[in-house]
Formats: structure tokens, sequence, C-alpha cells
């Protein structure tokens, strides 16, 4: 019945993902796949946060941190040059494994790196243990209770990446190299790449999003949004509410942490303004704009404002207008915070 | 052999002994109603039976087993459905869905299925559905089922929740004050429905205010005051109770 409505903008990301290379590229404004991809990969963390913050209704103001996670850990593993230990049992076990790769440094030193897709899968794996082990406790807590936990969460991770030297400190990390997808392919920042690797993000996003449309439909996410609207009630019909909670927390931090390892092997580097404060904000924004239980909404509020964001529309004034944004959401979305933007609604359909 | 044996149960607040010492069997296939003045403990016994609240002492016995002090999620897996007395509803879902809700204890679908829409998960997704429309029709509401219900009237969203609750096809179904709210049409309609999911098998126990709705539905009657069980015995017996009738009359007199 609701039937196949809800996959159009399923649909929509995907044709994009193809279409709009050689369209930008005859209009002469190919310059703009750079931005359109990292919108791609911010507009994704959000999609996680929307699942959790608009059906199952917690808030999380740590999003940034599992989004630095992801793209920290990324970087590191992949950057570890294992050649002191090549001899090692572990190593060599790696080896065999065909997960090492052989390289040069800046220098020309050979080194010996762990491969990216391992790197990758640990970032996310690492992302979601994290928000496994703190979210048993965390999401006990409800409403201002649990936006203070998880904002300190996220500023714990902020000053773990910025004080450890590790991690390069305030510089963060660069030379984060690329991911091999196939022969050929892989995600970089080079500009040879450019359109496959639009295509590459807005076709991940193309997924995240379906996965997601598949969830909220289903009787997990009946669950949720049972949940969100009463705890008890929800109990009453048998749903383990804390399970349930955990569960969405951990798929928003592998969103999180998935955009995070990809737009992270994209740009070569990540920096520790990625875990800022700030930028949790930005994604709570996005989906209070986008209409909380609309992923849509969520979709094209994130691509939107992010890719103004990215061409430097906003300025100086950058962290300002996301947080100017989500007060004026606060104070005029009509039927309260839940629904927003009613403009949003009823244009994108879908909600929850 | 009774489906429900309460022994012993007590539960104190601070100095108050809301519930005190309270012991009742509901048999099979009837509908045991429990009655009392306000603060009389009804909705603690009630609670303390859904897992709302633990019991300082005594115990619940559901079906031979044991279930004191399990959460309320753990109860509604063995077979217990419930209403509240302030509907709780999801209120921006439609009908159907909150109806749907209730076969959440017989259907498994998880996340990872659930993203992935997979193949298997599509029967018991149509299974939900069908059972659900088969509640909505029993209680007559399947002109409402794609409304979301925050904007149904009283009445109706009482028999969402009711709907909701026998979708899960439950062997015990607990009624919290479910009169409450209703205006005397809606009440007598109330005890129609009663007696149609009594006459599908199903127990019911139910706390109630409304007299004549206990007086019409009940089978058996346990009669609370301050927290102790005063009475209980079908409803010619509890109307002739001199001590139930000093309670009733004495309350009315204030």
């Amino acid at each position: 019945m609701a039937g196949l409505k809800r996959y159009l903008p399923v649909l929509a990301c995907a044709l994009c993902a193809f279409l709009a290379p050689p369209l930008l590229a005859a209009t002469k404004t190919a310059y703009l796949l750079t931005q359109l991809t990292m919108s791609a990969y911010y507009a994704l963390a959000s999609l996680g946060l929307c699942a959790l913050m608009g059906y199952a209704g917690q808030i999380s103001l740590g999003q940034a941190g599992f989004f630095a996670i992801g793209g920290y850990a990324s970087s590191f593993i992949s950057k570890v040059d294992l050649s002191p230990f090549a001899s090692g049992g572990f190593v060599k076990f790696l080896g065999f494994s065909g997960l090492l790769v052989r390289g040069a440094d800046a220098y020309g030193k050979a080194v010996l790196s762990i491969s990216p897709w391992v790197a990758c899968l640990c970032a996310v794996l690492l992302a979601a243990g994290i928000a496994a082990f703190i979210g048993t406790p965390v999401l006990r807590l409800k409403g201002h209770y649990l936006a203070m936990a998880t904002l300190g969460f996220g500023i714990i991770i902020e000053r773990i990446v910025r004080g450890t030297q590790g991690l390069g400190g305030a510089d963060g990390l660069s030379g984060v190299p690329p991911l091999p997808i196939l022969p050929g392919l892989a995600v970089t920042g080079e500009r040879a790449a450019r359109a496959a690797n639009f295509t590459i993000a807005w076709l991940v996003l193309a997924l995240g999003l379906l996965a997601l449309v598949n969830l909220v439909g289903s009787r997990a996410g009946r669950a949720l949004r049972a949940l969100r609207d009463g705890e008890e009630a929800a109990g009453a019909t048998g749903i383990d509410t804390s399970r349930y909670k955990l569960n969405v927390f951990v798929i928003g931090a592998v969103y999180a942490a998935v955009a995070g390892v990809l737009l992270t092997h994209y740009n070569g580097s990540i920096g520790p303004g990625e875990a800022n404060f700030a930028k949790s904000v930005r994604y709570v924004a996005i989906v209070a704009v986008g209409g909380m239980a609309n992923l849509s909404g969520t979709l094209v509020a994130g691509l939107v404002l992010n890719f103004l964001s990215l061409r430097g529309v906003f300025g100086r004034f950058d962290d300002a207008v996301f947080g100017i944004i989500l007060v004026l959401v606060m104070v005029f979305a009509p039927a309260g915070k839940e629904r927003g933007l009613q403009v949003f609604r009823r244009r994108k359909g879908a909600g929850g | 052999m009774s489906i429900l044996e309460v022994s012993g149960l007590s539960r104190s607040f601070g100095g108050l002994r809301a519930v005190d010492g309270v012991g009742f069997d509901a048999e099979p296939n009837r509908v045991t109603a429990v009655i009392g003045p306000n603060g009389a403990g009804k909705t603690t016994l009630f609670n303390l039976i859904a897992g709302s609240l633990a019991p300082d002492s005594g115990r619940v016995v559901f079906d031979g087993s044991d279930i004191t002090g399990l959460k309320p999620y753990r109860v509604a897996r063995k077979g217990i459905a419930r209403t509240f007395q302030a509907i709780r509803l999801s209120e921006r879902m439609t009908a159907l869905e909150n109806v749907m809700l209730g076969r959440h204890v017989r259907s498994r679908a998880g996340f990872p299925s659930g993203m992935l829409a997979a193949p298997w998960t599509r029967g018991e997704e149509r299974s939900i559905r069908e059972e659900a429309m088969k509640a909505i029709e029993l209680l007559g509401i399947a002109d409402y089922r794609d409304r979301e219900t925050g904007g149904l009237p009283f009445g109706i969203q009482r028999s969402v929740e009711l709907a909701r609750a026998i979708a899960s096809e439950p062997r015990l179904l607990l009624l919290d004050e479910p009169a409450s709210g209703l205006n005397i049409r809606e009440t007598r309609a109330l005890a129609g429905l009663i007696a149609l999911i009594r006459a599908r098998g199903i127990t019911i126990l139910v706390v109630e205010h409304d007299m004549s709705l206990v007086m019409d539905v009940s089978d058996e009657i346990v009669v609370l005051n301050f927290g102790r069980k005063i009475a209980q015995g079908n409803p010619r017996d509890i109307q002739a109770n001199r001590e139930v009738i000093d309670i009733y009359l004495g309350e009315e007199d204030a």
C-alpha cells in the first residue's frame, strides 16, 4: 500500500550517483563534485542520527564523536608501519592472509602497512563496540540527561584526539592512503577519480538510506517508534526497550563511523575539528530541519546544508548558522520539535 | 486450576502500605474484578502483577510459573497483555500500526532482517498485518485503521488499545480502569467488548471504579480497602456484603 513510494528517495540518490557527474561536466561545474561527495558522507552520518533521534526518540550530541572514531581509527591503523615487526608471527600471518600492503613513505623509505580494508573494518567495529559499551549505561537516561551524557562523550573524544600525539594533536592525521574498492577504483581525493568518488559516495548514501527505509517500516522499526512514543506502553507489548535503544544507538554510531572512514580516506586526512561539539550540533540541526522522524527530509537537509557550508556560503559564521537553524526549528516548528518543519514533511512525504 | 495465583503480595511507599498481603486466584475463562474506593491500592496491585512495580513480598504465579518481579516486557512475553488507565498509544502511528505492535510477542524479525528487508520476513509481516486486522475488525474499528490515533475519539482509542492487547493472543488480559474517561454509552459498549473477548477464551482481570460495569461483566470480585482484601465473591454476594456496602455508602456519604 504505502509500498514503493518510500523507496523513491533511494532511487533518486542512486540515479544522481550516475547522472550528476556527466551533467556537471557538461555544464562545466564538475568542480562541485568534491563538495557534493563530502556532503553525501556527512548526510550519511545524519541519517544514522535520524534513526536514533527521529524514530527512536533518543537524542545524541555525540554523533561527531563516532564519526571521528571511525576516521581516526581507520587512518591510524592504515598508517602504522609494521616493517620493524616484519618477522613477528602476527605480522607474518597478516602477510600470508594478504592483508598487508607494501609502500613507501614521503621520504621514500619502504613501509609495511595493514590493508586499508582491515583498518576500515576495525574502525567501524571499534565505533560499534564503544557505542555498545557506553550505550548500556547512558541510554538509561532520558531527555536532558541523555543529551548531557552524550555531549560529555563527544567532548571526551574531541579532547582525546586533540591531545594525543600519536593522533597528530591539533593537526590531525594526514597522508591517509586511498581505500581501494575495485582494481582502478579507490576512495581517494585524486582529481582523476573525482567523478568515480562522487558515484561511490552517493551509492553508499543510497544503500545506507535503503537500509533505514527498510528498518523503519519493519517490525523493529515499529517497536522503535513505539518506544519513542512511550516506553511503558512499549514494554507492555513485549518490547525489550533497553535492547532496542542500544541496537539503534549502535546503528547510528556505525553510520557515523562509516561516513568518517570514507570521508577520511577521500580527503586523505582528518582533524580534531570533526569531533568538535559544533559538528554534533550540526547533525542534530540537520535531523531537526528534516522533520525528525523523516529520513528523506534528513537526507535533503543533510545534502543541502552541508553543501552550502562546504561551499563557504555561511562564511565565518558556519557553526553559528547551524546553531541558529536548530533554535529556529525548535521555536517555530509546528507541533513542537518532534514534527520538524511541516514544509519538508508535506513535500517529502514519509513520516513516522 | 487457576491461571493466576496471587499470594501475600505487599508493597509500601514510604510508610504507606499501599498493598498489604493481598492474595486471590483468577480462574481461567472468567472475568475477575478488583474494586475498592480511591486509594485502596487497586492500581498498585495491578502494577505489581503487570511488572511495572516490584513487590516487597509475596508471589505472583501465572500458569504455573513464577512471574514475581519480572520486567513488564517479560511478563508480556509470558502471555499477559494489558491496557492502561490513561490510554497509551503511539499517537503518531496509525490505528493499524498500533495494533500490529500487539503482534510483537508473536513475531521474530529483528534489526538485520529489518534493514535488509529480508525475503523471509515478508510472510511474517503479512501475518502480523492480517492478525492485527482481525483484532481491529473484532472490535469494530476498521474504519479508523489508517488514521493516526492521536486524533481519534476517546472511545475509539480505548478500542484500539484493546485491539492491540488481544492481537497478542494473550492468555490473560489485564484491564486498568477501562471505563475511565468513557461516557455512559461508551461504557456500555465496553461491557459488550469485554464479553466478546472473554468468549474468545481469554481470562480477564479488571481493576475498575465503575460499579455498574463491574457488576455487569464480572464472574468474581475482589474488594480492597486500605491495601487489604476485605471480601471476595460473585457479584451477588459482594452486593449483599455488609462491609462492602459500608465502604461504598461511607464513601458516598462523604
